[in-house]
């Protein structure tokens, strides 16, 4: 860039240049970047270790790793796929997108936007540190059961101050997102007229304001247990470690929801641009969403039914787990009708929302299965729940967030992505997909238990199906890197509105847009509104 | 107050509210405990309570008992397997514990009482398991246990385990690790 260009963006953006522009930023594009970037770091750790898992799992016997070591493998990869990958890529979407979206210039409370975010480093550094301990890394699953948890040696300390970490910095984007969208919006913009992809914002932010606080005492009851003497879960003290799973999953399920909530709005932005046609049944998308979010609160024992509950408590649970299904039952009919005779074109993003919707819709379906108190006997810790919940998460969750970077990167960098090479990503990517996770749910039903290193000769060619899939998908997400660095460098121009069939504020302004999205508000239309 | 302070603000003390709230499950989860028996713990009653005349002579329930220890370097037996009462009338279980190390070791007993649906139908009047045990190198104490079965007992039930499991106190806990960071029972 030229010393005469370099003062001319000085003069209209007041950008930082240098480190400092990264270390120091409380721009809400450049810390949406990060949290992206990190959360693709994240993605590919995570993705490794997902990678030995399966490896591991190739055959039966113990091939390459020690078991103790295995079940870091799974923990760690949980806990960074978990807080590290999906849930800072939803946030930095919604740094890159909110203000955009509502007509604001940036965030309400830009240097907290930039602690939250620098939070994030540090605490996984701290978690990643625990590999090289004596005792190694968190082996005991994501779910820091004790008594299994506290018999960690030096990395105990150092998960629960990571998930302390994470927890505040989660807490802190949170209420920025609320305080943005509540403060912010210009006028006209009125809660009724928001994007859908800012309602589940909304939603998930209050769902993190509400969930996390209570992980992070669970936690501090675990460090207290294990190093002040205190007994919660002890029960040689009189406590009870069943009741650290009813407070872990009191915050457990709503976190399921904050990971999938904002990919419900992601497919509720594209698949009307695609189709061509205004979002079916907006009203009821948003009261979906909250019953979604609010129904998560009172459905946490289901992940615990073979605890020993009391009957009328396994019941309770079992019908207020099946009764979300209703809201989400509403969702999937009106994305479906929102395509209905619509003018529909399968670019990238919309190939990778429609597979949301449907894979998403076998991953619901598996998880009504286990809402079922008596077969759950059968499901519980075996591989098809983790079939059910990789099938939530990868092609529901992770997909949505692909679907959303191939549909916003022409805005963010001018540049149209290259479509052959996102077509490819998306078919190498929903066939492996299906062949990593698939035969998880037959082996599953057969019995074979989750988180063991080693298993019975009976599982060994869908092991090794699966295994074959995981590699394929674990590679395939080399080219997604590939497709985005392309964008970045340079690529066909992106016209302002980048797709034809999209409506909102953000494709009003110009591709890339400014640094600071709107400095004078907006006139908000009909026609802007929402698609 | 600019408006966007006041959002925060309120955001913020509903994060240290909810914080507080994770705290506030503790004794929510014990007092549903203590009304629904869910987590096996069973209930205490005052001997001066237990109405003779009320005996359910036409019913009898076997209840069992088990011993457990856990890293403790003790014995624990106790002197009959299992009794027969009736409902509402008081049984009686000696148990006897000896220390079998050459050091002092105090204990306390956690009881349990399966199937736990019926833990609350299961009153104590008298329980070693109400305080710590103090035992000195190769002591050796009897303990009794008095109870009664509730005469509300449903019909389903016809008999129950009442199972202790003895930890040592953790402000002496000495146990020991192994590279792997799992807990190797202590050798004494």
């Amino acid at each position: 860039m030229s010393e005469a260009v370099a003062h001319h963006d000085d003069l209209h953006d007041h950008k930082p240049t240098g480190i400092g522009r990264w270390l120091f930023s409380t721009n809400h594009k450049d810390i949406g970047t990060m949290y992206l970037v990190f959360a693709l770091i994240m993605f590919f750790v995570g993705g490794a270790m997902a990678m030995i898992i399966r490896a591991e799992l190739f055959q039966p016997g113990l091939q390459y790793v020690d078991p103790l070591f295995f079940n870091s493998m799974t923990t760690m990869h949980a806990l960074i796929m978990i807080f590290g990958a999906v849930m800072p890529a939803g946030v930095g979407l919604a740094n890159w997108l909110i203000p955009m979206m509502i007509g604001a210039p940036d965030m309400a409370l830009p240097r907290m936007n930039n602690m939250s975010f620098w939070i994030l480093p540090f605490a996984f550094a701290m978690l990643l540190s625990t590999l090289f301990m004596s005792g190694g890394a968190p082996n005991g699953g994501w779910t820091m059961y004790p008594p299994l948890v506290t018999q960690l040696n030096d990395a105990f300390p150092f998960l629960i101050f990571t998930v302390h970490f994470l927890g505040i910095s989660s807490i802190m984007g949170a209420i920025n997102i609320i305080a943005t969208v509540f403060n912010m919006r210009a006028p006209g913009m009125s809660f009724m007229k928001l994007p859908l992809f800012v309602w589940t914002w909304i939603i998930t932010a209050f769902l993190l304001i509400a969930s996390l606080p209570v992980l992070a005492g669970a936690v501090t009851m675990l460090l207290t247990d294990k190093y002040f003497g205190t007994s919660f879960f002890d029960a040689a003290g009189g406590g009870d470690p069943v009741m650290f799973q009813h407070i872990f999953w009191f915050f457990g399920h709503p976190e399921v929801y904050i990971l999938i909530l904002p990919a419900f709005g992601i497919v509720s932005q594209i698949i009307p641009t695609f189709a061509r046609k205004p979002l079916f049944g907006y009203e009821s998308m948003v009261y979906a969403t909250a019953s979604i979010a609010f129904l998560s609160f009172f459905v946490w024992a289901h992940h615990m039914f073979t605890v020993g509950m009391p009957l009328a408590g396994e019941l309770f649970f079992m019908y207020a787990t099946m009764s979300i299904a209703v809201p989400t039952g509403v969702k999937i009919f009106n994305w479906v009708a929102t395509m209905w005779k619509g003018s529909m074109t399968f670019e990238t993003p919309m190939l990778f929302a429609i597979a949301f919707v449907m894979l998403f819709s076998i991953g619901g379906f598996t998880g009504l299965m286990m809402a079922i108190t008596p077969v759950d006997f059968q499901y519980h810790d075996t591989y098809f729940i983790v079939a059910h919940f990789h099938y939530v998460l990868v092609p529901g969750a992770v997909f949505a967030l692909f679907a959303a970077i191939y549909y916003w990167l022409p805005k963010w960098t001018g540049h149209m992505y290259d479509e052959k090479l996102g077509k490819l990503h998306f078919w190498l990517s929903v066939i492996s997909v299906n062949v990593l996770f698939f035969p998880q749910h037959f082996i599953g039903l057969a019995g074979m238990p989750r988180r063991i290193p080693d298993y019975n000769m009976q599982f060994a060619e869908w092991n090794m199906i699966s295994s074959l899939g995981g590699f394929v998908f674990g590679l395939s997400q080399l080219l997604f890197v590939w497709v985005v660095i392309k964008c970045i460098r340079g690529g066909e121009k992106a016209s302002d509105q980048v797709w034809e069939g999209a409506h909102g504020l953000e494709w009003t302004l110009s591709s890339p847009p400014p640094f600071h999205s709107f400095t004078t508000p907006p006139r908000v239309t009909d026609a802007v509104a929402h698609s | 107050m600019r408006p966007v302070n006041k959002t925060t603000g309120k955001l913020a003390l509903l994060a240290v509210a909810m914080f507080g709230f994770g705290y506030l499950l503790v004794p929510i989860y014990n007092v549903f405990c203590d009304i629904t028996g869910l987590n096996g713990k069973t209930g205490e009653i005052n001997i001066a309570d237990v109405d003779p005349m009320a005996v359910d002579r036409h019913r009898t329930v076997t209840v069992e008992f088990d011993t457990n220890l856990r890293e403790l370097p003790w014995e624990f037996v106790v002197e009959e397997r299992k009794v027969s009462v009736h409902p509402g009338e008081i049984g009686e279980a000696v148990f006897r514990v000896r220390n079998t190390s050459d050091r002092d070791v105090i204990g306390r007993a956690i009881p349990s009482v399966a199937p736990t649906q019926a833990s609350v139908y299961f009153d104590k009047t008298e329980c070693f398991c109400f305080e710590e045990q103090s035992l000195r190198a190769g002591e050796e104490k009897e303990m009794v246990v008095r109870f009664v079965v509730n005469t509300e007992l449903p019909l389903r039930f016809a008999s129950l385990v009442l199972s202790y499991t003895f930890f040592e106190v953790p402000d002496n806990k000495t146990v020991n690790r192994n590279e792997a960071g799992f807990q190797i029972k202590n050798k004494s």
